[in-house]
């Protein structure tokens, strides 16, 4: 069974990942040691890194940085960025927006919340999309929204899959409505894909809410998760005042919207690069045959 | 009964109009005179009210419990219409009524967002929010219109999708998507009109049509302001201070090119006129409908793409 674990081949087997590793480590070679968020047993750092940040002792994936996803997930140096041009703007002269896009840009490293591109995954050939929660809240601004949707014209142009990770809060506030047009916009993208007839992939990662979720994100034809990721529409608190009785242990878990029928599968981290490729295998392989 | 600050004055001057009236139809003493002079004092003040209206008065428009719903318009603009109900996987939303019906020279298909008039008619139709079976609703009464080919006409007034947990369990956001995603598939015209409040996912997934109207008090937000205004400053009061940032008029909508047209409302907004409303909203409807009529069934469906594929504010770094 896809996603049980046994029978999938491992997969760091790849020498670019150590590498990238290294960097890490070198990188923060003051610090060996680092906590886990939920067990907060103190790890250490290079097997931690090694377990592309899942606790080896309680299994919690923390979130990873856009490249990280990208590394793990692509075979070696496949992959070629694309759109890396665009940039935000500030359509309603928001309070405050400049300054965050500022700041944001100058912690996470990146442009914007999401990087996309093209890569292969063992071989087969995707348009990939990331988002990256480290830039302001991985909200969808303009700017994701129109890479998104260059997603799905280049899936189409080149039939191609398209396998988007998510990450992300919502719509993006400071772009006040301009932002809530994404989720149209994202989803006309989707719309037009399907006559490629090239599978859409959505990966669900910690946190995948809102306006994301309540657009190109649920209507991928397969969704994967994360453990332990928080998938959901509304906030946590705003749910639980406009509900009657106590919202349950695991509500807008992964496993809650899976055991509602709303992910297909929960795949943990170091399974999800094989399970993408068995599924581009399965659905792009009917033709070959 | 709410009044809001800005329509006291109004208020006191329609009390002491009709003061007089019953003075007049009681004791039979002319005061021709005095009512026309209040009227013209009324007139003015509305005026001069109306032209100084600051977003967060438009956000209490928008919200007027006297406000006309959904089926009010469906009732003073429609020739006929029978609504249909249920989403054929075990629900019926009340807050959303859907159905078929005759518009001028069309025949149409309906879908609108209904808030209550009272107390107990709220709280049955949720406020308007929808849950994941208005949307599916919606999404059989789009599909029902792509098979007999029939326009769409949506209604929007909401102020949000329903939030709360049993929602969640049904897959509220991937309703909201599906929905969007079928209005897409279309090749039929479809034309929405913001009526009252254009709650964020909750409104746009009836309003990925080939033409948005917006009424001129109406709001279109991706936020409610109080929310906006409690992550911005954690102060929920400051939401006049947001509805200003949020840039939610319809004015700044169209001045963005996300709506296509604002349907004036009569001096004094939408609740004091109904009737007149209903039919400035009849003939722009039908307006849109006679041009969207004239496209080709796939002409529309891209006409729609290229809609919101456009939408967006981003520079591109110089390479």
């Amino acid at each position: 069974m896809i996603g049980a674990g046994d029978s999938l081949p491992p997969f760091l087997v790849s020498g670019r990942i150590g590498a990238m590793q290294r960097r890490a480590v070198v990188a923060s070679a003051s610090d060996q040691w680092v906590q886990c968020a939920k067990c907060k047993k103190i790890l250490f750092k290079p097997d931690f890194e090694q377990a592309m940040r899942v606790c080896p002792s309680c299994g919690h994936h923390h979130r990873l940085r856009a490249r990280e996803r990208i590394a793990f997930t692509v075979d070696p140096n496949s992959f070629v960025e694309t759109d890396a041009d665009l940039r935000p703007a500030d359509p309603l002269g928001f309070p405050e927006y400049a300054d965050k896009l500022a700041k944001g840009a100058q912690s996470a490293g990146e442009n914007e919340a999401i990087i996309t591109g093209i890569a292969t995954i063992e071989g087969h050939r995707v348009v990939l999309g990331v988002m990256d929660f480290a830039f302001m809240g991985g909200s969808m601004g303009s700017v994701v929204g129109e890479k998104v949707v260059r997603c799905f014209e280049r899936g189409l142009e080149q039939s191609l899959p398209v396998i988007l990770f998510c990450a992300s809060g919502g719509a993006r506030m400071q772009e006040g409505l301009v932002s809530l047009m994404q989720m149209a916009k994202t989803t006309a993208g989707v719309a037009r894909f399907q006559q490629a007839r090239q599978p859409y992939i959505a990966v669900f990662t910690d946190p995948t809410m809102a306006g994301v979720l309540a657009s190109f994100a649920s209507l991928a034809d397969v969704i994967l998760a994360e453990p332990g990721a928080l998938v959901g529409f509304a906030g946590q608190r705003v749910a639980a005042q406009a509900s009657v009785g106590k919202p349950p242990a695991n509500f807008q878990t992964a496993e809650f919207q899976m055991e509602h029928g709303m992910i297909d599968l929960i795949v943990p981290r170091k399974q999800i690069r094989p399970t993408l490729a068995y599924l581009l295998d399965i659905f792009t392989g009917g033709a070959r045959v | 009964m709410t009044i809001f600050d800005f329509e006291k004055p109004i208020n006191e001057l329609e009390s002491a109009i009709q003061e007089l009236r019953q003075l007049v139809a009681e004791k039979g003493i002319d005061r021709t005179r005095e009512i026309a002079e209040l009227e013209a004092q009324r007139e003015r003040l509305l005026r001069q009210i109306f032209s100084h209206l600051r977003p967060w008065d438009k956000v209490l428009l928008a919200r007027h419990p006297k406000r006309p719903y959904a089926l009010d318009y469906i009732r003073l603009m429609c020739e006929s219409f029978v609504e249909l109900h249920g989403d054929r996987l075990g629900f019926d939303d009340p807050a959303i009524v859907a159905g078929v019906g005759k518009l001028g020279a069309y025949r149409l298909v309906i879908v609108g967002q209904q808030k209550g008039r009272d107390l107990k008619e709220r709280q049955r139709r949720n406020f308007g929010m929808a849950k994941p079976e208005g949307y599916r609703k919606a999404m059989r009464m789009f599909q029902l219109a792509e098979k007999f080919r029939l326009p769409v006409l949506t209604l929007v007034d909401t102020p949000a999708a329903d939030p709360g947990v049993e929602s969640e369990s049904r897959g509220i956001s991937e309703a909201i998507a599906r929905s969007m995603l079928t209005l897409f598939e279309l090749t039929v015209p479809t034309v929405s009109v913001i009526l009252g409040e254009g709650g964020s996912g909750g409104a746009i997934a009836l309003a990925a049509t080939n033409r948005v109207l917006m009424l001129e008090h109406a709001i279109y937000s991706v936020i409610p302001p109080e929310g906006c205004a409690a992550i911005l400053w954690r102060d929920p009061n400051r939401a006049p201070e947001a509805a200003n940032a949020l840039k939610l008029t319809a004015e700044e909508a169209l001045r963005l090119k996300l709506i296509d047209l604002i349907v004036p409302e009569p001096l004094g907004a939408a609740h004091r006129d109904p009737q007149t409303t209903a039919l400035s909203v009849r003939s722009a409807i039908l307006q849109q409908l006679d041009e969207l009529s004239q496209m080709e069934p796939e002409a529309l469906r891209e006409h729609r793409y290229q809609r919101f594929r456009q939408m967006g504010v981003f520079q591109t770094a110089a390479p």
